[in-house]
This record gives C-alpha cells, structure tokens and sequence, in this order.
C-alpha cells in the first residue's frame, strides 16, 4: 500500500520549546472515537489550541499566523505516553511530515516512521540553534534530507547527521510499508508458528 | 552464552533479522479494544486479507465505555459505533470478543492474566500503552500503534529493533502503608519519564520477589511510564500458582511441556545488561505525584522540589507547577482534593480494593470527595462482593460502579471538571488526561482511601 515518499524537504517550522510534550497534548483521548483515519488534524493539540467554549487561545503557537510549515519542533522527550497512533495522524493530518527535537518517545517514533513523518533527533544544542533562529525570523527554513541524514540550517549554515535505520530510511526514501513485507512473508511465519512453546 | 531472561524470550520469537534493520517478531498473544482497532481492521478489509490466526487475538471493550447502567444502549453515539465496530470486526474474523455485559467483560491488562491468556516466556501486544502489565509473569509484553495492530492481524508479526536491556534491583523489605504502586511511582521519580527509553526493563530482587503478582502488575505496568519499551519479572511458583487452571492455560502434558519451558525464564548468571540500577526498598515512603507527569512524584510528607534543582526544563517544570496551581516548596499534606478514582489497569484488582476497604472501614467518606470506584473486571467486581467489601464500601459512603478504563482517560463520561484535583490510583497525570482542565495526583489506593475520608492529602499510615 505504502504511503507518500519522503525524500529532501525544504519548509519553514512550528516551534513548541516544551518538554515532554504528551500524547494526550497531541490528541486529547476524548477524540479517539473515530473508527476511519479523517479528522484528527482538527484536534491536533486541542486543548492548548482551544478555550472549552472553543474559542482561540491567541497566544498558542499554532494559532499565530507567522509561523507554519510542514516541520513541527517540540523539546525533549516528544511524543511520551501513550501508543496512540492518532497522535501521528493528527501530526501528519494537520499537514507536518516531519517532527524536529532532541529526544522522542519509542512508541510515538515507531508510529511515526510507519505512517510517513519523519522523526528527527538532533542534539540539545543544534535543537536551542533552530529555536533561537525560528524566534528570531519566523520565516526560517531548515532543510531535512533522508538520503543523507542530514538537517541543514542554511541562514545559520550548520549541518547536523541524524539516525535512523537503513531499512525505515528505505521504506520512507520510497514510500513502502511493513505491512507488504510482511505479508510476503506469511509462509515463512507460519511455518515459524508450528515450532513455537505456547 | 549466557543471556538475560528478555534475550531468551525476545530470541525465540525472532521469525528473522533484517540487516540493519528491525527484526520480524512473531507474536504469540495479541489483545484489541475498540479504540486503536478499527483503523487496522480497515486496512485489512482494504488489503482484502484475513486474520492470520485468529485463535491468538482476543478483544475487549473497556477504554469507551460507560461504567454506569452497561445494560442501556451507550448514549454517545461515536462511542457505540466503535464498539458496534469492535463486535462486528471480531464476528467477521472469528475473534473471541468479550463487549459490554459479557461476564469476562473488563480492562484489556486485568482479563488477560485472569483468564490465563497471559503466560510466561510469551510475547503479547496489544494497541495500548500498558500492555507491560503482562511482564508481571515473565513475558515480553509491550503496546503497539495501530498500523502494528493491523501487521499482527494479517502476519501474526510486527517489526521491531530489539531494545536494551535494564536490570532494575531492589532489596530490603517495604514499609507498612507501602504499596506496589509506591515502588513504581519511586522508580520513576528516579528515572524520569524518558530515563528508561530505548529499554527493556527486569525488576528483580527481594522487593519484587515478596510481592503478589498483582503487585507485580502494577509495576510492569507502570514501565512504560518512565520511557521503557516494556518491564518484566522472571516467573516463579508464585507465578505458576496463579496461572494454573486458569481458562486458556495449558492443561495436563501440555502444561508439564511449558512447564519446562517456563523453568528455563530467568536470567543467567553472567547475563549483561546495558545498564543496571539498584535501589533500597527499606526507605521508600507512600508517593503522591504533584506536577503533569509521572516522574514528578514525591513521598508523601516531603515538599515540592524547587525548579532550580530539575536538570533542565525550568520553564516547563513551572508550566507544569502552574497549571497543578502548585508552589515550589509546598507540602503536599493537607491540600484539599475533590475526586477520589480507584481503578484502571494500574490499581483496578481485588488486592487494591482490599487496600481501599482497609482504610475506609469503619469511616465515612468526606462530603466534598466525589469517589468514582471502578473495577478492573466483572471478576474483581464479583470478588469484590464475595469478600464482603462492597458492605464495608457501602457503610463508608461509597458505591461501586460497573467495570472499564473510565475516568483515567476519561474517554465516557467519567470526567473530572476543569480546575478539580482527583486523587487517582491510574497511570498518568499529564494536562488534561482525566478530563479538560482536570488536575491529576497520582497515588496508591491506600493515599487514595485516606483523601477519600479526610477530603485531603493524607498520609494513609495515620490512619491504621
């Protein structure tokens, strides 16, 4: 089935200098109920992008018109909690394909590189160096390559190589999915399932 | 070689190694709600494929529904529709499905080890984040995303990179009023919420090896809550003793077979471990969390940390201090509390609502404490009443609702109002989490019943 390919983007960014940001932050539980994958970009933070009367809260990032694009930044620790893939959809529904921060949650960075958004680890201080220049001229663009792990800053004109494994850097690089590997697999798997314990 | 108890289990269910890549893990048990299922039951309806073997998947709806009235259509639509969706997936594929009133009926994490679908030396996965609990018999138990759901029920596989290994010791013997759940929330106070990431945990020594296996639940259950992929225990008799005539355990030869393989679960000798920590279980005290994330906990007569002593993240340890309405340097004795839950797969089975009763018995409930007390499953509510607790509940002031997650994600109607403090006995106490505004402080069910009757922060010790 697959999903859009990932190759060289080019975009200007969403700051959110916080860390741990939660996966009940991303997408509130109470907007789970779907049973079909639409709709969860409208609910992307919600309850930081909306009063209860769901009115605008003005001062929320998401919410200022000078910034936008398709890399959202978030601090250390992004994406911690629960294994909702939901929070991944509403990011990449919402429009991000790529998330920048110096630290993610497993479950939130598997759910990622399975549905197309790139999961993006820089160090502490490359991340301080992104923040400071986003703050400083909303319109900053950074420039995010797979094929060589690379994040540019091309107003600063640093670089740094991030990781990522050779196999989701080809499933990303070419818009493959698991799931096709997998079910190429299935003879091998069931004959695997005749020796199992249990 | 030697290897630790994750490797052996982790090791067998390998089906291959990708080079540079994530291995194929074969899953030997795979539990669905109606929350994180229907995306992936669509996408094999898209694919046109069947359930692998459908025997392995068991589904129960717990995370959306009402814990009041179960009898009465659900009220909110989206919420019937995702059951309605579960019940008819399950029909489709030849899933056993436990819904709304069936007797098996409850928390995903309580009736998999009580109908014996939990068992040592397995691996089982499940599209929730505390699918750990299940480590508490010695299996590698882990939460999956959605499109994973939908790999283990078209391949019986998912992909995954094999994570380290994390021995966490434990000697000494815990004092009176400590629980469980206050040697998780100490681990984690530790660690912090990311301190474990990128591990697999074995909690291992005296500490672990007194408790009961529901103890033991709670705390794998509560890995996940400082970055571990998952925690686990290497089985015993203990183990063997409550596993055994279970429903879905093996019986006669079959079960002297894994009974052998089930001997060999344990860590070697000379295993290594990327990393190990040790700590002393003389000296943990009953915890209360006082900020917006799990690892911000403290014993219970001690103050609020000052942000100057968190490595890094000031600005977001006041946001959090801010939006608890929290001061540096407080104490957390004596502040006035408004909800009282006790339940979810962290804290809903019989032993917590012996622990509760204990305290309550004798007492009543402080009039401006609303007490929302959920059972984890039909079988703990049965218990419950066999034991003769719900009398000693009643007598107190308090009533027993119908079992589900309920209000620690507060996805039905179990929702504590915006700017209300509830003394919860679930998993997490992030923004929001158990309703808009809502603001969390996590405990055992014994701070919980001692801020139940006192209407405050309480040490439960004082009232023994």
């Amino acid at each position: 089935m697959g999903y859009e390919k990932f190759n060289i983007l080019k975009s200007t960014t969403v700051p959110l200098p916080i860390e741990n940001i939660d996966t009940d932050q991303i997408i509130p539980a109470r907007f789970l109920k779907a049973t079909e994958r639409i709709g969860f970009g409208e609910n992307l933070f919600r309850d930081w992008r909306y009063n209860a009367d769901n009115s605008i809260k003005k001062e929320f990032v998401l919410n200022n018109d000078a910034y936008g694009g398709k890399i959202l930044l978030g601090g250390k620790n992004f994406g911690s909690g629960s294994s909702r893939e939901h929070a991944a959809w509403a990011i990449y529904d919402y429009g991000f394909r790529c998330v920048i921060s110096s630290f993610f949650a497993d479950i939130f960075r598997g759910n990622c590189l399975n549905i197309g958004v790139l999961p993006v680890q820089v160090s502490a201080e490359f991340l301080d160096k992104i923040f400071e220049s986003v703050f400083k001229n909303p319109k900053t663009e950074l420039v995010v390559n797979l094929n060589s792990q690379k994040v540019n800053i091309p107003c600063l004109g640093i670089t740094e190589s991030f990781e990522i494994n050779e196999y989701k850097r080809g499933n990303m690089l070419n818009g493959y999915d698991d799931i096709d590997y997998l079910t190429n697999m299935k003879d091998t798997i069931s004959e695997f399932s005749k020796n199992t314990p249990l | 070689m030697s290897k630790t108890l994750f490797d052996k289990v982790w090791d067998s269910h390998v089906v291959h190694r990708i080079t540079n890549g994530p291995d194929v893990l074969f899953i030997d048990r795979h539990m669905v709600h109606e929350v994180t299922s229907p995306v992936a039951f669509l996408g094999l309806k898209n694919r046109n494929v069947k359930v692998l073997f459908p025997e392995k998947t068991f589904a129960t709806a717990d995370h959306n529904t009402p814990t009041i009235n179960q009898h009465l259509p659900v009220k909110d639509l989206l919420s019937a529709n995702q059951l309605k969706a579960l019940e008819e997936n399950s029909k489709l594929h030849g899933i056993s499905y436990w819904g709304l009133g069936h007797e098996k009926n409850g928390i995903v994490h309580v009736v998999g080890p009580e109908y014996g679908i939990t068992q040592p030396g397995a691996t089982i996965v499940c599209g929730d984040s505390h699918t750990s609990t299940h480590g508490a018999f010695g299996a590698v138990a882990f939460g999956i995303g959605t499109s994973e759901v939908e790999m283990v029920l078209s391949t019986q596989c998912i992909m995954q990179t094999k994570p380290k290994k994390m021995k966490i010791s434990i000697d000494g013997k815990l004092s009176k009023g400590v629980t469980p759940k206050d040697v998780a929330l100490f681990i984690i106070s530790e660690l912090s919420t990311s301190g474990a990431t990128g591990y697999f945990v074995e909690y291992s020594g005296e500490v672990f090896r007194d408790m009961s296996m529901e103890g033991r639940m709670t705390v794998c259950n509560l890995s996940i809550e400082m970055g571990a992929r998952g925690g686990m225990i290497a089985p015993d008799d203990k183990t063997f003793e409550y596993i055994k005539n279970r429903e879905f355990t093996p019986k006669e030869e079959k079960w002297e077979k894994a009974m052998k393989y089930w001997s060999t679960l344990y860590s070697d000798k000379n295993a290594i471990f990327d990393k190990e920590l040790f700590f002393d279980g003389n000296s943990i005290q009953p915890m209360i969390t006082y900020g917006t994330n799990p690892g911000m906990g403290i014993s219970i007569s001690k103050s609020i940390p000052t942000a100057k002593n968190q490595d890094g993240g000031v600005k977001t340890y006041l946001k959090s201090l801010n939006y608890m309405n929290y001061s540096e340097g407080e104490s957390m004795l004596g502040k006035k509390i408004d909800f009282v839950f006790l339940g979810s797969c962290t804290n809903g089975r019989i032993e917590d609502f012996r622990d509760f009763a204990k305290i309550v018995k004798g007492r009543k409930k402080a009039s401006n404490v609303t007490a929302w007390l959920v059972p984890g499953s039909h079988k703990v509510e049965k218990a419950i009443k066999d034991e003769g607790l719900l009398k000693v509940l009643e007598q107190a002031g308090f009533e027993l609702r119908e079992p589900g997650c309920s209000a620690c994600l507060a996805m039905n109607d179990d929702k504590v109002p915006e700017g209300k403090y509830a003394v919860s006995t679930s998993n997490r106490n992030f923004e929001g989490r158990q309703g808009p505004g809502s603001r969390t402080l996590l405990a055992s069910p014994l701070v919980a019943a001692a801020a139940a009757i006192t209407g405050e922060i309480t040490d439960p010790r004082t009232l023994y």
